[in-house]
């Protein structure tokens, strides 16, 4: 154990994208043996209560074993939808980044 | 059959010209594909054609098209592309201007017409998708109405065998599945098959994203080279399995970490993929690096293809008023915050002209919580921070009075606020319906030039 905070960034990568109002987000195991531990850290409740102050509506996951990737759809998460957001990051682009800031509960 | 080498030469319409250039140089290509259209491009050019009718296809398509053409032509690399925008047959003949230009002998320009269904929808009251509105709602607003067409209408303009097949709206995966359909002779209704091509077409679509682009996170996920970065070709074999890779000695990385990130970007369930060609299922797709920066993909597959064509409509919505100003040094954060307090005691005055009362706005720090919010934001003291205010308006007038009102704060605001920027932009946005696809007629018009 390392006494330094792990978080999700250690061991996965993550992408958004977009899609009107909604944004679709893909957290992949950097090492496909951390899947497992993944896919158990990233419940839906989980991801909700993390961006609950971005995402307002329903989040939708997708679990991909052979593709070792957890992945999402969030719900009236861009602020009324890319083209007419008020946002600076309209596109919720940045928005991955703020999942692999998740603690691993090691 | 040997496999079909299509490239990716473009993954939005600002993208870098001189990897393009160098994948129809080293490639050897079957095809080059340049996918230039984001969801609001056909809108934007379609108000440029407005003002100029000659307007309305890529404006980069001549600078494109120069760089290119030469080589393509030379070794007889067919060029496809949707840089036609809102005025595809204008694409056409710029295409045929630069040929005369560069002094090639000959250039066939097939171009793809009949995406734009304006017409249709002002007569058909169609529901809005994710909304409860009607096409109607945006009387007088409504700007453009493009079908996402499919392969079937680049068909039969690649039997003509042109140097260059031009479109407007197209489903982005389709430019790379109508050259497959076409060499391979695949069925329009083999479902499975088309569902291989369409996993190929998502994989090359944004171009340097499956290559090394977009992944790059210093000391942890590391990418060399990016400001050479390979854009990627894909060799597919008959039966749509298929090798994603990039030229040698280019920056970049194809792995099944960069393959995985954008098999799955902007899909929404991965199991049923809607596109205009086929309904994809990536869920049983399996990466298997082979090295060398080459990844074989398998296992895609596809059901039937959705009933109705979607449709994307642009148009008017109103005013975005913004301006930004500076802190930095001990006491920045409070210094902008206390910005941000003035701004919304002026935003909340009715007395001041135009009133900009009640209206939709964010008022942010930069540097603090401008992108998550507050909850996820920092809690840090940051060494600087920016004041943004956005503001949505009715009018122009009110627009501007945003941008304004944070110029003010040099004078009447906090102590040391610099760098103020101010902008008011016309908002083009878009909703989207669905048609039958009875009501969406194609066609091809063949253009040519000769010396």
């Amino acid at each position: 154990m390392t006494t330094s905070r792990r978080i999700l960034r250690d061991i996965a990568l993550a992408r958004s994208g977009d899609k009107g109002n909604r944004a679709t987000l893909t957290v992949i195991a950097l090492d496909p043996a951390d899947y497992p531990r993944i896919e158990r850290l990233l419940t839906t409740e989980r991801v909700r209560q993390h961006l609950a102050g971005v995402v307002q509506g329903e989040v939708r996951r997708f679990a991909l074993a052979r593709l070792q990737a957890v992945h999402f759809v969030l719900h009236d998460a861009l602020a009324g939808g890319v083209t007419r957001s008020l946002a600076l990051d309209a596109h919720g682009k940045t928005l991955s980044a703020a999942l692999l800031d998740l603690p691993l509960d090691d | 059959m040997k496999p079909l080498r299509i490239g990716a030469g473009a993954g939005y319409a600002g993208d870098r010209i001189d990897p393009a250039v160098d994948l129809a140089e080293r490639g050897q290509l079957d095809a080059l594909v340049f996918e230039c259209l984001a969801e609001r491009t056909i809108a934007l050019a379609q108000l440029r054609r407005h003002t100029d009718p000659q307007q309305g296809h890529d404006p980069l398509l001549a600078a494109r098209l120069r760089a290119v053409l030469p080589v393509c032509v030379a070794r007889g690399i067919p060029i496809i592309t949707n840089m036609g925008a809102a005025h595809p047959l204008a694409a056409g003949h710029a295409a045929l201007a630069v040929a005369r230009e560069l002094q090639l002998p000959r250039l066939r320009v097939a171009v793809v017409l009949g995406d734009d269904v304006l017409a249709w929808v002002r007569q058909n009251d169609a529901p809005l998708l994710d909304s409860a509105d009607t096409v109607r709602s945006m009387d007088g607003r409504l700007i453009s109405a493009n079908a996402y067409l499919g392969a079937d209408a680049l068909l039969p303009a690649l039997a003509a065998q042109p140097d260059v097949l031009i479109t407007g709206r197209v489903a982005d995966p389709s430019l790379f599945l109508a050259p497959l359909m076409h060499h391979f002779g695949w069925a329009a209704n083999d479902w499975p098959l088309l569902g291989k091509g369409l996993a190929v077409g998502h994989l090359l679509e944004c171009a340097a994203q499956v290559s090394g682009g977009y992944l790059a996170d210093p000391g942890r996920l590391d990418v060399p080279d990016l400001h050479r970065v390979g854009f990627p070709l894909a060799e597919v074999a008959a039966d749509g399995s298929a090798v994603i890779t990039k030229l040698p000695d280019t920056g970049g990385r194809v792995d099944r970490l960069s393959c995985t990130a954008q098999l799955l970007y902007e899909v929404e369930d991965p199991g049923a993929y809607l596109q205009a060609d086929v309904t994809g299922d990536f869920s049983p797709v399996r990466f298997t690096e082979l090295g060398d920066d080459r990844v074989s993909v398998q296992g895609a597959t596809g059901t039937e293809r959705p009933a109705q064509l979607k449709v994307s409509l642009g148009y008017t919505d109103g005013f975005i008023g913004e301006g930004q100003i500076s802190y930095a040094g001990p006491g920045a954060r409070e210094r902008g915050e206390l910005a941000l307090d003035i701004l919304r005691h002026r935003l909340a005055d009715d007395r001041l002209h135009p009133s900009l009362r009640g209206l939709e706005q964010r008022a942010e720090l930069i540097g603090v919580n401008a992108m998550h919010g507050p909850a996820l934001g920092s809690d840090r003291e940051p060494y600087e921070v920016r004041v943004r205010l956005a503001v949505r308006c009715a009018t122009r007038g009110q627009a501007q009075r945003v941008g304004q009102e944070v110029e003010a704060l040099y004078l009447n605001g906090p102590a040391a606020g610099g760098g103020v920027t101010q902008s008011v932009r016309e908002v083009v946005a878009v909703a989207s319906t669905l048609i039958p696809r009875e009501a969406v007629q194609t066609r091809v018009e063949l253009l040519e030039w000769t010396s």
